[in-house]
């Protein structure tokens, strides 16, 4: 009996030779301990060196090797053969970003937005270092600690269907993180982020989906975050509507 | 050469996905909610208009169309309902000390004020 293979549907997009991109199907050795990453690997290595894509870790830490596969945006590393064999595995670019080349995107969108919601903590004063850290109780931390998981893997945007037709969406991931750092004890920044966040392309551009959610392979909840971020935002509304004395 | 390729979005987007068609159905109950909110607001103005009016229109919500229609909006509703509910406990987050309180319980306590509302209203509307 021949040994088994199994076929892969590559998206080739190279705009030096075409301005639109195609499907090649290559036909590898199947093993059932593969994931779809080690399927690509083998073909860089043994049949098209020219296959562009990115990849680092190979184990779900780094967040590099987001691909659509079979329509569902995914970690190629943690996307095993055997689930789809003895069909054909076809791999695209995560949706909703343009493609450089290949498998790859273009991530410059993407950056600019985690940068616009400040993900960092903001303090109002800083204390002297003689004072020591910041200490935070176990509560404190576990109120933020799921939204800390993320790992900018942005599979998040590739299954969202309101950045897909709203590019402007600040989106799942960065609002995520906008939330881990409003809601850090340690943290004084929740208004300068708040502009962001509440603008015309923020949280309220969301209509809850859910997609990002089943996507995130790291389980932080993207959609919950937005949700909490909605009802806070709106709490601070009644607020300066109903006590415009209480001030913030 | 050209630059990095943008793939267009089909109009159709929200059929290739059970998830997204799920979110669409939701998203389009609300135009049979609003259907159904223009007919009762007629049925007000008629009641004010008179006792010929009102069961005119009574006769009209009688005819099998209206009463198709109704019940596609009753269904329309309670998915609405049912999937809004079921989603509450994303954006409810109850901390009681270091616990979450478990998603079943918000849902739960939604359909319990569900069903306490809806008893109280079936009570004024029956009562005679």
């Amino acid at each position: 009996m021949p040994d088994p293979t199994i076929t892969l549907e590559i998206f080739r997009y190279h705009p030096e030779q075409n301005e639109t991109p195609s499907f090649r199907r290559y036909e590898i050795p199947y093993r059932e301990d593969w994931v779809v990453l080690d399927a690509i690997n083998y073909i860089k290595d043994h049949i098209d060196g020219t296959l562009a894509y990115r990849w680092s870790c190979r184990m779900g830490v780094c967040g590099s090797c987001g691909m659509m596969i079979n329509g569902t945006p995914r970690l190629s590393c943690a996307a095993f053969l055997r689930e789809y064999y003895p069909n054909p595995v076809r791999v695209e670019p995560l949706a909703n970003f343009p493609v450089e080349r290949d498998l790859v995107i273009a991530l410059d969108d993407f950056m600019h937005k985690l940068r616009e919601v400040n993900p960092w903590l903001i303090r109002a004063h800083e204390q002297p270092l003689s004072d020591g850290e910041y200490r935070q109780t176990p509560d404190e931390v576990a109120a933020y600690k799921q939204y800390s998981m993320c790992i900018n893997c942005m599979l998040c945007y590739a299954a969202c269907p309101v950045y897909a037709l709203e590019p402007r969406f600040l989106g799942p991931a960065a609002i995520a993180l906008a939330q881990r750092y409003n809601l850090d004890s340690r943290d004084q920044g929740r208004s300068q982020r708040e502009a962001v966040l509440s603008s015309e392309d923020g949280i309220w551009d969301c209509t809850l989906v859910g997609e990002c959610t089943v996507a995130c392979p790291e389980h932080v909840d993207p959609a919950g975050a937005i949700q909490r971020a909605k009802l806070a935002s709106t709490i601070d509304w009644y607020k300066r509507v109903l006590m415009p004395w209480g001030g913030r | 050469m050209t630059g990095p390729y943008r793939r267009p979005v089909p109009s159709t987007w929200w059929l290739h996905n059970r998830a997204y068609f799920l979110f669409m159905l939701r998203e389009l109950t609300s135009v049979f909610i609003a259907a159904y909110l223009i007919l009762l607001l007629i049925l007000l103005y008629r009641l004010n208009a008179g006792r010929g009016a009102y069961e005119s229109y009574l006769r009209f919500l009688g005819a099998p169309g209206m009463v198709t229609f109704h019940v596609i909006a009753l269904a329309a509703a309670l998915f609405h309902t049912v999937t809004w509910f079921n989603l509450t406990p994303k954006v409810l987050v109850v901390r009681v000390g270091a616990r979450r309180v478990p998603a079943p319980i918000i849902a739960g306590v939604n359909y319990a004020a569900w069903i306490v509302f809806s008893a109280l209203v079936a009570w004024i509307v029956l009562r005679g």
